[in-house]
């Protein structure tokens, strides 16, 4: 019964040995610095895959890059057979989409993010943000599926006609509506983009210290005016923040704008007509690509779409982070 | 700062051996041969000019005290005066603080625990803490663990038992030794970790304020068990409550702004302090 | 003023009702996409669609059996690269890291985390698929590792550092050693978080086809071994979709209820594990 009697926990001298190369040997001995070094290498390796992954993006896109030089992004040709690669259409493509994402997305996702935040009631607020955060997390590829079967024929049948009678004297939206183009795909990234803005913005919006709407509202403000002088420009660079990240899942979205945004890499000024972005010619021709350049040419955009996405994104933490420190709250 | 020689003399030394209460389970806990030959000078902490750094800001500012072994030994202070500090110092849990620095000089048993691989240190120094802190284990597993990690792996069940008999908590969790600890109430919790802390033997046992979260009775009995494991094994706690340090211990130190201002029998220092600002402390004058 | 007054407080109304039709708007036009996933999808789910492989178009009663098998698969490799890679580097955040490595290490998987998963594919294709020669399993379940290390590692380092102190404390004070107290105490008291983010990630790139589309590739029948093409339910989705044909559409809708719902009972199950943990927590 003697715990004393066991002579792994007997007194024996406990002294670990002296000097450097002692110290060492008993921490070695102890695993600590093991551990440490072992995990140390795991970590070092998320940041090898990281460094890999730009080198080799790099690396594989040097014909192009050599071949084409920064005309690259101002040539709108993109003709494989006579290897001319110009990236225009692609660019403008993968910018106009999520501009007019942006803009159907960003009063709608802010809007229902101060509702949220500012005037449902806690827990219907906390409901409805799980629900959304829900919509954040569904594939990809099932928003293309939906925009395929429902928003295709809405634009195609209802909303492009609409437009062409009513707006047709913009060039914006001349031309007949093949239910597959840029307002589509601009339809469907809206849909996705908006859980990430109000899930976000909610948050940031929450994180408003409670004595500054106080504040407001002693004065005599209306909650309209509290909300909006008060509260949204306190929480305004972590709403920019949210938005910059929809951004940047806009611009690198691939599966749904591949399947409606129609593939032709053309530019036309008619959001009706179809278009091209540079994640959908990458999807696209990527395994069809044959000649090293016309290959390199696909890895280049990737390159392209990885720098602005990796600026975006980077902005876009610094923003929300400034936020939730100035509202006390704890960093994301 | 005044001065603060420990009081050490002969009517020590015939505190340290007390034969009372010297339960049935006593004689299994006899030191291992060579235990004697290290406590025959009864000292079992020597502490010189331990200074505490953390950062730039220096916490305690050169105390010497000297702990004699099998008795209790109280720190008390207002909060802030640095008596956590010099108690963690003593298994280097300090250590767990980072920019924490430490200099001067602390003997265990003639040996400098800085120099000493701490894993050995801290199984020799046992601790409990504060707030209970079991792990989300079994109760078993709570005690077992620091057999465990110390490779040992017989008579498993025995050793546990044996813990939780001495920390007074056998009878009341016999019978769900694999219910998960946070199944037990604040005072079980307490003294399942003094369990855990008894059952790989432990020399010293050091006590961070571990009532302070409890409620009178359960504070009652810990106190109880600290005078029934007097006998094998060297107590230090630290308390905010001088009641607490008049009943349970032998010795006092009162520290103030991480300064050592006295060190006494306790009976003396409460009755008879040589220090005002001790007078001044216990009777409620600050603090 | 008191026109001004009037003014004020119809704004006040006209603006916070907008703000709620914002909200109507957004999550009404969300569930009826849903729903009318579930009626469409729902439709066209049977036994056959679970267990047979795709039938040769124009003839009836073919299923996706082998895009099930092959998702499985793919997830399989994911967990096995990305697992270990994702919670030790997270352990090392979370217990050992100093303030610089800490920075550069969360820099790292949060640019990692925001890579278009087109570009995923790319990398994925150069460093496996070219070294080999052709597409298959393995480069596919490469790609998606890559993937789930970001989040596994965030998740990882998250749950690792919201164990309380004392409990580090207590194994130190033991006489365990840092990494004894690490493996015995600290995760398993995170473990349940540590699971959760795991299953989030898998989650999260199961529904992932861009980084599939030249690594995996896709393949009409079973794939045996790790070496070859495979289908997968998210590719199958994205072909039958774009296809010409009835039955690939019938197939597409019930493909993508079956994906959806895979995400959305992990999602769901995660969350309330993690709500109960953190309400209960200590």
């Amino acid at each position: 019964m003697g715990v004393s009697s066991n002579p792994a926990v007997g007194h024996e001298p406990y002294l670990a040995p002296r000097g450097k190369v002692g110290d060492f040997l008993a921490r070695l001995r102890g695993g600590d610095e093991i551990a440490h070094l072992l995990t140390l290498i795991f970590a070092a390796g998320v940041i090898l895959i990281t460094s890999l992954l730009v080198y080799e993006l790099w690396i594989n896109s040097a014909l192009s890059r050599h071949t084409f030089g920064w005309k690259f992004f101002v040539t709108s040709v993109w003709d494989p057979v006579f290897n001319h690669f110009g990236a225009l259409p692609f660019l403008y493509g993968t910018v106009i989409t999520t501009v007019v994402a942006l803009i159907i997305a960003v009063p709608l996702g802010v809007g229902a993010a101060i509702f949220l935040a500012e005037l449902a009631p806690p827990r219907a607020s906390d409901m409805l943000a799980f629900v959304i955060d829900l919509l954040a997390a569904v594939p990809s590829v099932i928003y293309g599926v939906l925009g395929i079967f429902v928003v295709v024929p809405f634009v195609r049948t209802a909303l492009g006609p609409f437009l062409e009678s009513t707006f047709g004297f913009l060039p914006l939206f001349k031309g007949p509506s093949y239910g597959l183009g840029v307002l589509t795909a601009s339809l469907v990234l809206t849909i996705m983009i908006i859980p990430f803005i109000i899930s976000v913005s909610r948050e940031v919006l929450m994180a408003v210290p409670v004595d500054q709407r106080e504040a407001a509202l002693a004065l005599g403000a209306t909650r309209w005016e509290s909300t909006i002088r008060v509260v949204v420009p306190f929480a305004s660079t972590g709403i920019a923040g949210s938005i910059f990240l929809a951004m940047a899942r806009a611009l690198g979205e691939t599966m749904a704008v591949t399947m409606v945004i129609g593939n032709d890499p053309r530019i036309s000024a008619s959001l009706l007509a179809p278009g091209y972005s540079i994640a959908a010619v990458i999807a696209n021709e990527f395994t069809e690509a044959t000649g090293a350049l016309y290959l390199q040419a696909l890895i280049e955009l990737g390159l392209v779409l990885f720098l602005v996405t990796f600026i975006l994104n980077g902005l876009a933490r610094l923003l929300i982070v400034a936020t939730e420190q100035r509202g006390g709250g704890t960093p994301a | 700062m005044a001065s603060v020689s420990p009081v050490r003399n002969a009517e020590t030394e015939n505190m340290n051996r007390q034969p009372d209460n010297a339960r049935d389970a006593a004689p299994s806990l006899a030191k291992p041969p060579e235990a004697p030959a290290v406590a025959s000078s009864s000292l079992r902490f020597k502490v010189s000019k331990l200074k505490v750094f953390y950062g730039s800001k220096e916490v305690l500012h050169g105390i010497d005290l000297e702990i004699s072994s099998n008795v209790v030994t109280a720190l008390i202070g207002p909060s802030g005066c640095g008596k956590s500090t010099f108690l963690r110092s003593l298994n280097r849990m300090n250590e767990t603080v980072r920019h924490a620095r430490l200099e001067g000089q602390i003997l265990l048993d003639g040996d400098n625990v800085l120099n000493m691989d701490v894993v050995r240190l801290r199984r020799r120094v046992g601790m409990v803490f504060q707030r209970p802190n079991p792990f989300p284990k079994s109760i078993f597993d709570n005690v077992a663990y620091g057999l465990r990690i110390n490779g040992c792996k017989e008579k498993m069940s025995d050793a546990v038992e044996h813990s939780l008999r001495r920390a007074a908590l056998w009878e009341e969790v016999k019978d769900q030794l694999h219910k998960s600890a946070y199944a037990l109430s604040g005072g079980q919790q307490q003294r399942l970790c003094i369990a855990r802390a008894l059952a790989v033997d432990p020399e010293v046992l050091l006590l961070d304020e571990p009532c302070s979260a409890l409620d009178p009775v359960t504070t009652a009995k810990i106190e109880e068990l600290l005078f029934q494991l007097k006998p094998t094994c060297t107590i230090v706690i630290v308390t905010h409550n001088m009641q607490q340090a008049a009943r349970a211990s032998d010795f006092t130190a009162f520290l103030l702004e991480g300064n050592l201002i006295e060190f006494q029998k306790t009976p003396k220092l409460f009755t008879t302090p040589s220090d005002p600002r001790t007078e001044a402390y216990i009777t409620g004058r600050f603090g | 003023m008191n026109l001004r007054t009037i003014w004020r407080k119809t704004l006040n109304v006209t603006m916070l009702s907008l703000t709620g039709a914002c909200t109507l708007i957004t999550v009404s036009v969300l569930f009826f996409i849903l729903g009318y996933l579930v009626y469409n999808g729902g439709r066209d789910l049977s036994w056959n669609f679970f267990t047979k492989l795709p039938t040769p178009v124009g003839e009836t009663g073919g299923g996706v059996a082998n895009a099930i098998v092959g998702s499985a698969k793919l997830l399989f490799l994911a967990m096995l690269f990305g697992v270990p890679v994702g919670v030790i580097a997270g352990v090392y955040l979370a217990e050992f890291s100093g303030k610089t490595m800490n920075f550069v290490v969360r820099y790292t998987t949060d640019l990692l985390n925001g890579v278009p998963s087109i570009v995923i594919g790319i990398f994925a294709y150069s460093i496996v698929v070219v070294p080999m020669r052709h597409f298959s399993t393995l480069a596919g379940g490469f790609a998606l590792g890559v993937m789930t290390i970001p989040i596994t590692v965030r998740s990882t380092e998250q749950f690792l550092r919201a164990v309380p102190n004392p409990l580090r404390e207590g194994a130190l004070a033991l006489g365990a050693s840092k990494w004894k107290t690490i493996l015995t105490v600290i995760v398993p008291a995170a473990a349940s978080g540590i699971i959760t983010g795991i299953m989030l990630a898998l989650a999260r790139v199961a529904g992932e086809t861009a980084p599939l589309l030249f690594t995996a590739f896709g393949n009409q029948f079973w794939s045996p071994g790790w070496n070859q093409p495979i289908a997968s339910l998210p590719m199958v989705i994205y072909t039958y979709a774009t296809g010409p044909y009835e039955e690939w559409h019938e197939q597409a809708w019930a493909a993508g209820l079956v994906l959806l719902g895979l995400v959305l009972v992990v999602n769901i199950g995660t969350r309330l594990v993690l709500a109960r943990k953190t309400s209960v927590a200590r």
